[in-house]
């Protein structure tokens, strides 16, 4: 069914609307940060920690795919091996593609599938966050921002515009020296962030992924703030924001798909590629050209 | 056979052998032609291969095996694949594989062997192959 999503196969769209009505009880949780600050691992302990509590873990890793070949190597999971074979666990990665609709739109795709397979815990993984194709925050109801110690000072997290979407940072690998420098830099950036629209306080928590440090009381902090976001109203708040987004997202799609079609399919659009192939017409002035004579019936 | 827009590969090393840089290599020249590669890494299980390809969706399983062992390996792995319903997963086979037990392996069902001192782009044309 994922793989329908990837491929933009049409019978994906009707599918996902059956299973939307059944989609809404999971926590989806954001984990984003640098290559190689252990994301991966991360996950993998959370994982554990989520399994402990009895919940269902579905696990999204995006990774790039090549902008010269198409291709991908997807390889987040060699770090999940030890959840491979447990029934309530289910790893996907994905790979970025050139997705009409940004990555965004097929990533919340494939949560709405899961999600109405009953997964009660939704994880997403990706590199980077702040960039408008890909709002790690739109699609998470919490997200985690992961950095290791003796990456730079603070500027580069405020300059990375990373600190607004976090709800909880993790300094990994935190057996480094400099791990409490990062942490005490953190919480003093975290300090100077305005909150009046959440309320909420993000914590700094440090972790060692590989062996699991730190990682149960990460799992639980993400657990109360899911909890924080119910008991004040926000989680129906960001319910709403999200299927606006989504809504909209979806519409742009269609539309864009639709009046394409019918662009093409006019006489102005064959005389004007006509123009530009002569060169009596620029590109540029053709597509405001195309655009200025649609016609919208309301 | 099947078409696809973008082929989907798990490269995988069953059981004990532990050099995986070929592995690595040819996962690395299948994303340079253009496919998407999940690379699950050594010491895998037949359970392991079977639940990563079923829940990545793979079109291909493509094993790495130096240890001797691909005939047990890959009888066994068919049999799962058609237990589970992997009907439409094509399972080939990379390594040292002596020359004599290709046929006996694509008796067996395997789709593509591609013994040692085979070139990329006779692994990356016999994938491609698969779906024309």
């Amino acid at each position: 069914m994922i793989r329908l999503i990837e491929d933009n196969d049409p019978s994906a769209f009707e599918l996902l609307k059956q299973l939307y009505p059944h989609a809404g009880g999971a926590f989806i949780i954001g984990i984003t940060g640098s290559p190689g600050v252990g994301k991966s691992t991360l996950i993998d302990a959370m994982i554990t920690e989520f399994r402990k509590l009895g919940k269902k873990v579905a696990v999204i890793a995006v990774d790039p795919s090549s902008p010269v070949s198409g291709g991908a190597i997807l390889g987040d999971r060699i770090r999940m091996q030890r959840h491979a074979t447990d029934t309530g666990v289910f790893i996907r990665s994905m790979a970025s593609r050139g997705q009409k609709g940004g990555l965004s739109r097929a990533t919340k795709d494939a949560v709405i599938v899961l999600d109405a397979m009953g997964y009660d815990v939704i994880i997403i993984e990706t590199v980077g966050a702040g960039q408008a194709e890909f709002d790690i925050a739109g699609l998470a109801h919490s997200v985690g921002i992961v950095s290791i110690p003796g990456t730079g000072d603070g500027i580069q997290a405020v300059k990375a515009g990373i600190l607004e979407t976090g709800d909880i940072f993790i300094v990994n690998k935190s057996d480094k020296p400099d791990a409490d420098a990062a942490c005490h830099e953190l919480v003093m950036m975290l300090g100077m962030r305005n909150l009046s629209e959440t309320q909420w306080t993000p914590g700094v928590l440090k972790t060692i992924a590989r062996n699991g440090t730190g990682v149960d009381k990460l799992a639980q902090s993400f657990l109360s703030h899911f909890n924080f976001m119910k008991k004040n109203g926000l989680i129906d708040l960001k319910r709403k924001k999200m299927e606006q987004m989504y809504f909209q997202s979806i519409l742009k799609d269609l539309t864009l798909e639709k009046i394409l079609a019918l662009m093409k399919e006019s006489t102005n659009f064959k005389e004007t590629s006509k123009k530009i192939e002569s060169g009596s017409m620029n590109p540029l002035s053709a597509a405001e050209l195309m655009v200025k004579t649609l016609k919208v019936t309301r | 056979m099947k078409t696809k827009n973008k082929i989907r590969v798990l490269i995988a090393k069953p059981g004990l052998d532990g050099h995986d840089k070929g592995a690595k290599i040819v996962a690395l020249a299948l994303r340079d032609a253009g496919m998407e590669v999940i690379y699950s890494g050594l010491h895998q299980t037949l359970d392991q291969i079977m639940q990563t390809a079923t829940q990545e969706a793979v079109d291909v399983i493509g094993l790495s095996i130096m240890s001797g062992a691909h005939l047990p390996i890959c009888e066994k792995l068919i049999g799962m694949m058609k237990e589970q319903g992997l009907t439409d997963v094509y399972l080939t086979v990379g390594g040292v594989i002596p020359h004599q037990d290709i046929p006996k392996l694509k008796e067996m069902g395997v789709a593509e062997v591609f013994p040692g001192g085979i070139s990329f782009e006779g692994i990356t044309t016999g994938m491609n192959k698969l779906f024309e």
